[in-house]
């Protein structure tokens, strides 16, 4: 095989073979086989050039050499929690990592087996009968969850209430997926960083599809009152979903007891930080089973009557739906899922729940050293907080964040006098090189 | 060749007997209470029940599914119009380079390796499809017809044009109909002329002052070059409508054909068709959009743009916002840069022509009626019985077998693409493999597959009766 210049190397033709299949077609060269026309063709010449693995490793390396070598201590919905070796070992065994959508399950059992364990967790998780094996992340299921609640017979209206306080990401997102409906979001106030349930009573009426809210919120502060939503939505025949993460699941409370029809997010699980490639969370009651978007898997038996695994309910899906489809979505993120689902698997309920645990802890360390610092004051929430948490400033924020970024730290500044910190169990040990160069900056 | 996947069967009479590998929650499981939280307990769960095996035991469990599972590596895989690929091994390790994922809230200068990175991918990307400017943000196929067909919305609103149709032609892909109506359209399908390509008479007498694009992808699912594209950009473009690509079958034009040169106005790449990233079972892939110069305002936010050797995000002025909560699948274009740095120009363009004599010299070898030809990178052979048993009973002689029973143009349809990573041998197998289940009995096929880790799956069973979960197990 060429190393570089002539052909594709995955190409595997020899001159011979190439030959000897070009007289079995009964055609003198490759060229014959296209059928186009003169006037549209392309040269070839796209200017790139062709290079060795060696090569390109080594130019990647110096690229993301020149990215500054940062500890981040950023979050809201982009988190970084580390994921054991035998993740990375198991999912890259080709089998899975290069297998495609589960259409022949009986050659596909593994792979199905496996998304059925990682909907079965999340059943537990968020004491929801249904789980979907994935959406893209925490954004596009939300945006899902909308077009689930306009669509279900159950629920009448068309305004969707969110939280003023969201991740833009979502928000944007939600926006382009309600795009094409008659649907209006409106954005229901916060006090103090939670829902503020009253202005959210006063404006939940009969002619709301969804009420949305987060526990986490997305400044990390964990709701009190999310039963109180749930009854509200209930009264007016509004669906409530619940925005969160796979870890915040295993200790905060089960979304199912605070009357939650639909549970989304990013799992933040099986991935580390990953440019923002995540893993959309989709939970609902059985109601809306034929209202779910994406793939699901269910059990069957196969000749042998034996218990085997197969995709189900495939009639929602575009490919036999087409515009009727409960969704447009194909290619989903099943190899995340499956990377999740090992991830949780290793941690056991013992050791999801301490991460957990070491979430509030963390944070909760972190503020307590920032608050003795003079020019800051954290949280700037009075609440709990999970993983994250906001600081009121003195000085300016993006001047506080820009110099943090010269001292080897990066956070996020979101407001004038507001800065955010994300802790994790990657970034938990330089809380006192973070503390100290944040009493530089104040 | 025989071909019989490794399978662990468990027969030992309990209440699950006769399971292929016993679920997690089987194995061992573990309740915990959530009682000594560092939160007040009327904010805290009361318990949570999860599988709690030892990493041995997952090692194993894992080892086992993936035994039970086909991949590219396992042998052929020629779904049409999935382009099921090798994944090269070096693209996995250049995404797991330690930096390779960084955190997406990360400031643009501190970023500036992996904005450049982006900037790379976004040309690449561009001059392969004939396109002005790129987005990566798309995190898949269907994501990136959502993208483009909104980025023309935003296009036709801005011109103020009222317009609330999309034309898509019957055989294609479902995403393109469901896309469209995410979007809010009317979908109008546009039947097929009876050589296989646009009717373009219908698609004449189709387009209006409602037409806000036509969604077409070419070569067709057929494998037909769209011949009269052209005229059929001239009727789209003079009735005020726009022209969009789905890239599920650019594998078949790499350097021979570009979308912007056939006239097309924006286009998805599917990374994990064309570009070779591993489909993992369904996901995570990546849909960049391309667009021509006149849509690129329209583009999500944000862009990444060079300004004397800096790279900035870059709010484009008519933004149809955000597609995807972050910045899209970065792990996955990563290995997308990598690939097409790999094969450069000339290693681009032997791989259409590769992909194409696969397809030609697979077809020659088989003894099924082709009804549409001349066919490119895939073609849709006739089984003249059941597809699905005859697809069965492929996978009884070690190959995954074609897509079946679409496009419903063909009847009982074989949709077969084999790529241009096999090598005759391996074509020859698929091939035996074809000529094999068409030559067995109808009760050969009926019973297949008998060498797989499961037998036939009563599917329309498994949907009568959903058990979704572990929990749905014991009712």
């Amino acid at each position: 095989m060429s190393d570089t210049g002539r052909g594709s190397p995955f190409a595997p033709h020899t001159d011979a073979e190439t030959t000897a299949m070009l007289d079995a077609i009964g055609v003198e060269n490759q060229e014959a086989l296209f059928d186009i026309p003169e006037d549209v063709r392309f040269d070839g010449e796209f200017g790139i050039a062709p290079r060795s693995e060696r090569e390109i490793r080594r130019e990647i390396q110096l690229h993301l050499d020149r990215d500054d070598d940062l500890t981040a201590f950023l979050g809201r919905g982009h988190y970084d929690h580390y994921v054991p070796s035998m993740v990375d070992h198991l999912a890259d065994r080709s089998e899975f990592l290069s297998s495609y959508t589960q259409y022949q399950p009986e050659v596909a059992q593994g792979f199905l087996q496996a998304l059925f364990e990682y909907q079965s967790m999340l059943v537990e998780l968020t004491g929801l009968e249904i789980a979907n094996c994935s959406m893209y992340d925490g954004a596009s299921a939300l945006g899902e969850a909308a077009t689930l609640a306009l669509r279900a017979r159950s629920v009448d209206g068309t305004r969707v209430l969110i939280p003023e306080l969201l991740a833009d990401g979502r928000r944007a997102v939600l926006e382009n997926y309600l795009a094409g409906t008659d649907a209006t979001i409106e954005r229901y106030p916060m006090a103090d960083g939670n829902a503020d349930r009253e202005a959210l009573a006063d404006t939940l009426a009969d002619d709301c599809a969804m009420v949305y809210a987060e526990n986490p919120t997305v400044r990390g502060t964990i709701e009190e009152g999310l039963s109180e939503i749930g009854e509200l939505a209930d009264e007016h025949g509004a669906l409530f979903c619940l925005g969160t993460d796979g870890v915040a699941l295993s200790l905060l409370e089960k979304p199912a007891n605070v009357g939650a029809d639909v549970v989304v997010g990013d799992a933040a699980l099986g991935l580390g930080a990953s440019g923002g490639l995540g893993l959309g969370l989709f939970t609902t009651h059985e109601d809306f089973l034929r209202q779910v978007p994406g793939r699901l898997v269910g059990v069957g038996e196969d000749s042998d009557e034996n218990r085997a695994y197969t995709l189900t309910l495939q009639t929602r899906e575009q490919h036999i739906r087409r515009e009727r489809a409960t969704s447009n979505i194909c290619t989903n993120q099943a190899w995340v899922a499956l990377r999740a689902a090992m991830h949780a698997a290793w941690l056991g309920a013992d050791g999801l729940v301490g991460l957990a645990e070491d979430c509030v802890t963390n944070a909760r360390d972190l503020a307590d050293r920032l608050d003795d610092i003079d020019g800051v004051e954290a949280p700037a929430h009075d609440r709990h907080h999970f993983r994250e948490f906001t600081v009121r400033t003195d000085r300016s924020a993006a001047d506080m964040r820009e110099e943090l970024e010269d001292e080897g730290f990066a956070v996020h500044a979101i407001d004038d006098h507001l800065l955010q910190f994300c802790v994790t169990e990657t970034n938990a040990g330089q809380i006192d090189e973070l503390a100290a160069a944040v009493e530089v900056v104040a | 060749m025989r071909y019989d996947q490794a399978t662990w069967t468990r027969e030992d009479g309990d209440e699950n007997a006769d399971t292929y590998e016993p679920l997690l929650a089987e194995k061992r499981s573990t309740e915990v209470a959530v009682d000594e939280s560092p939160l007040p307990d009327d904010l805290t769960r009361e318990s949570v029940a999860l599988p709690d095996p030892s990493e041995p035991e997952l090692a194993r469990h894992y080892t086992r599914l993936s035994q039970m599972n086909y991949g590219v590596e396992s042998g052929p895989f020629p779904l049409g119009s999935c382009t099921m690929k090798y994944n090269p091994k070096f693209t996995e390790d250049v995404a797991a380079l330690p930096g390779a994922g960084t955190h997406p809230a990360r400031s643009a200068a501190s970023t500036q390796g992996t904005l450049e990175l982006r900037h790379h991918l976004q040309t690449y990307l561009a001059r392969i499809g004939g396109m002005h400017s790129v987005t990566l943000q798309p995190p898949a196929g269907a994501a990136g017809e959502f993208t483009g067909i909104l980025v023309a919305k935003a296009y036709h609103e801005e011109h103020g044009n009222d317009r609330n149709e999309i034309i898509v032609p019957e055989s294609a892909h479902g995403t393109n109909f469901a896309s469209a109506a995410l979007a809010g359209y009317e979908v109008v399908s546009l039947p097929s002329a009876e050589d296989g390509r646009v009717d373009v008479d219908a698609l004449e007498a189709a387009v209006s002052d409602d037409t806000a694009a036509l969604m077409l992808t070419n070569p067709n699912t057929l494998g037909l070059f769209e011949r009269d594209i052209e005229e059929i950009a001239e009727i789209v473009h003079g009735a005020g409508g726009l022209l969009y690509y789905d890239g599920a079958n650019l594998n078949a034009l790499l350097g021979r054909v570009r979308p912007g040169d056939m006239g097309f106005d924006v286009m998805h790449y599917n990374v994990h068709k064309t570009f070779a990233t591993p489909h993992g079972g369904g996901g995570p892939g990546a849909g960049p959009v391309g667009v021509v110069e006149e849509l690129a305002p329209y583009l999500p936010s944000p862009q990444i743009e060079e300004r004397d050797g800096e790279y900035e995000r870059v709010e484009p002025e008519h933004t149809i916002g955000k597609v995807h909560g972050f910045a899209g699948n970065w792990l996955v274009l990563l290995k997308t840069y990598a690939y097409i740095a790999r094969l450069g120009d000339s290693g681009l363009t032997d791989t259409s022509a590769k992909a194409v004599l696969n397809a030609n010299y697979l077809a020659s070898q088989i003894d099924y009626e082709i009804p549409f030809s001349p066919f490119h990178h895939e073609f849709v052979a006739s089984a003249d019985r059941d597809a699905a048993d005859v697809a069965k009973r492929m996978l009884d002689y070690g190959v995954h077998p074609p897509t079946t029973k679409w496009p419903e143009i063909v009847d009982e349809a074989l949709m077969t693409e084999p790529t241009e990573a096999e090598t005759q041998a391996a074509l020859d197998q698929l091939a035996r493999a074809f000529n094999n289940a068409a030559d067995d009995s109808d009760e050969a096929l009926e019973t297949a597959p008998e060498r797989t880790a499961a037998g036939r799956i009563d599917q329309a069973d498994a949907a009568r009766n959903p058990r979704l979960s572990w929990q749905a197990l014991d009712n």
